[in-house]
């Protein structure tokens, strides 16, 4: 669909840099990254609300760099939802179908099946500026729906809405997709959400594509550092490493990892990976900072014996000039069992098993397997 | 009319004084220095009320009669007969409602294009009409007679009318306007398929009613009080405006300032209605500039 798509900015900014991606019929396409990072571009462009600079963009089987918006079948749901303040939640459902001049029970018939779908009947008559947060959202979803359109675009949907809202949103977002089936494609920068709606995610920084694929295959593995400290809540934690001898060693973390080239290396250990240590098992040192308990398990937060480093600094990694964590606000995190409490100051030792440790090549921040 | 922007303002200042919980005056201290400019703007309006009930020797006396012996409302029909006070109601009024019509239309098509389209010397284009904002109208006058004249409109409502159909004014604030609406609502207007024209008049005209408003009783007002212009153009006594008929009540020979007032308080009493129907509007749009919805 998108076909070494670049867009550059006047003023030299590159928001986009050689961007290909294939989105499947009926797929829900999660684009997801840190801020700046284009992802917003890239969906304003299947909008046809920016021209790409070099590239071409295909719906269907039609390139579509020369096709006006209202001429590409798409929908689109803005972050700050951009619903006409002038007109009554009725007149905002039916305008694209007015727009397109269908007749006038046609145009009824649809709006209130949306309506029915979203909830929105006893709204009908209000304005805009007369809903609360939620209601404005399912209002923006409802007019993007009304058209029935081949592609679905929405930017950020859930930001602007508070937490609870945003998860019940999120899973009627889910049923509204599985029900429908329309293909999708969702910019977010919340790993969370990109993690539970998508079938596939898209994990951009700086322009270029990270890795693509199913949401557990990125969790379980990650192409790079970028992806490893972007999927997954809490991050990863990133040490640097050095391999020597088929030996990794990072503080007074060693494990074993025969066939290693000596050298450089970012090792990824995940917070819900560590565990007290047993016997045998790669460990290492961890003074507890602050305990957070969740109930089923227990968030901690810390310091390790090795230096850490900052998760999602894309920029730094892609120069390979990655930033020293240790004194700047970077800590380790944990995921404990309630029952293996440790107390705060204390210096405990944690184990992981050897293969769910993560090893990323220092310069290149590519991950070795 | 002086009155009612006085008003106006004194409405304006009390709506961004912030609350004060204790001690509060029964009035704003803005009131002690508003109240007195009130008054000294009200002054020449009520003399000229009075001026049109006296008789013309009261009117010309010195030092003026401030409490008139009689009513002599006589002093209107005299007025309203001595010229054809209906044809110049009516040319203004033509005049009037035509230029507010065009402004609003021409100015918004152009300012449209010179807040959202990117076209090739855009901003060099709009300094420019920036700049003719700065040329007086006088130094425009001839150049502007010559072209009413090619057109063949001199001494015509329609020579009357016709430059005055868009402003750069008028360009200037829609377009500040404009940029103040939200992109993304037009953005998703595109998307829902309308047209360039569609989404200016369907979606961003009924957003700037209150810049519309603004406009349209600033150029009413200004047309309505036109005198230059009707004075150059026209000359049939029948064509002319209300200003210039008015002109005509006064002259080397007789100059009944009874009769002028009087004519006066009649041309302003439209101007007056429309202030007071436009008020709210009026207020909202400059309420409006500071508040970022």
């Amino acid at each position: 669909m998108l076909d070494e798509v670049t867009k550059v900015f006047p003023g030299g900014t590159v928001a986009v840099d050689g961007l290909s991606l294939e989105i499947e019929d009926g797929e829900f396409m999660i684009l997801v990254g840190s801020s700046g990072c284009g992802k917003t571009t890239v969906l304003r462009m299947v909008a046809g609300l920016e021209k790409p600079t070099t590239g071409t963009i295909r719906i269907g089987e039609r390139i579509v760099n020369q096709v006006s918006a209202r001429d590409r079948d798409i929908a689109m749901v803005f972050q700050n939802y951009a619903l006409y303040p002038h007109m009554t939640v009725y007149r905002n459902l039916a305008y694209p179908l007015r727009q397109q001049r269908l007749p006038r029970d046609v145009i009824r018939h649809r709006v209130e099946e949306v309506a029915e779908m979203l909830s929105l009947k006893a709204l009908m008559n209000r304005r805009p500026a007369q809903l609360s947060g939620g209601q404005r959202q399912r209002v923006a979803m409802g007019r993007a729906l009304v058209r029935e359109p081949a592609v679905f675009l929405l930017d950020e949907p859930l930001s602007n809405l508070d937490a609870r809202l945003r998860v019940q949103m999120r899973a009627g977002l889910k049923r509204l997709h599985g029900r429908l089936g329309v293909t999708t494609v969702y910019v977010t920068h919340d790993q969370v959400e990109a993690m539970t709606l998508g079938d596939r995610i898209a994990v951009l920084s700086d322009g270029k594509l990270q890795q693509l694929g199913p949401p557990q295959e990125l969790y379980d593995r990650p192409a790079n550092v970028f992806v490893a400290g972007f999927i997954g809540s809490p991050p990863m934690n990133l040490l640097r490493a050095s391999a020597r001898d088929g030996r990794v060693s990072a503080g007074d973390f060693v494990l074993e990892r025969p066939g290693l080239p000596d050298g450089a290396l970012i090792v990824g250990l995940r917070p819900e990976a560590l565990k007290p240590a047993v016997d045998g098992m790669p460990s290492i040192a961890f003074r507890v900072d602050v305990v957070e308990p969740l109930g089923d398990e227990l968030i901690v937060h810390g310091s390790l014996a090795a230096e850490l480093i900052a998760a999602s600094s894309d920029r730094d990694v892609a120069e390979g000039a990655l930033p020293v964590a240790n004194g700047t606000g970077v800590e380790a995190v944990a995921r404990l069992d309630p029952r293996d409490r440790p107390a705060e100051g204390r210096v405990i030792r944690l184990g992981i098993e050897p293969e769910a440790v993560y090893v990323f090549d220092a310069k290149t921040g590519v991950a070795i397997r | 009319m002086a009155s009612t922007s006085t008003a106006t303002v004194d409405r304006l200042v009390r709506l961004d004084a912030p609350e004060q919980p204790r001690r509060r005056l029964p009035f704003s201290p803005w009131h002690l220095f508003l109240a007195p400019v009130a008054v000294i703007m009200l002054v020449p309006l009520i003399w000229m009320v009075i001026l049109s009930l006296e008789t013309s020797s009261e009117a010309q006396s010195f030092p003026p009669v401030v409490l008139p012996t009689g009513l002599h409302f006589h002093n209107y029909v005299a007025t309203w007969n001595s010229e054809p006070f209906g044809n110049f109601f009516l040319n203004s009024a033509m005049y009037s409602l035509a230029t507010v019509a065009g402004n609003l239309l021409f100015c918004s098509l152009a300012a449209y294009a010179f807040a959202r389209l990117k076209f090739w010397g855009r901003d060099v284009l709009f300094i420019v009409l920036l700049a003719t904002l700065m040329v007086p109208f006088q130094v425009l006058l001839i150049p502007t007679f010559l072209i009413v004249k090619h057109l063949g409109l001199v001494d015509s409502v329609g020579g009357l009318i016709m430059p005055n159909l868009c402003s750069a004014f008028g360009i200037f604030m829609l377009r500040q306007f404009f940029r103040t609406l939200p992109i993304e609502l037009e953005e998703a207007a595109r998307i829902d398929g309308t047209s360039r024209l569609g989404i200016l008049f369907k979606i961003v005209l009924p957003l700037s009613l209150p810049a519309l408003a603004t406009l349209g009783i600033i150029q009413f007002m200004w047309s309505w009080n036109d005198f230059l212009w009707p004075l150059i153009i026209i000359d049939t006594a029948s064509h002319a405006p209300l200003q210039l008929g008015l002109s005509t009540l006064q002259n080397a020979h007789r100059s009944h300032w009874n009769l002028v007032m009087a004519g006066t308080v009649m041309t302003q009493i439209p101007m007056l209605i429309v202030f007071l129907f436009a008020q709210r509007w009026f207020i909202r749009s400059i309420a409006f500039t500071g508040i970022k919805q």
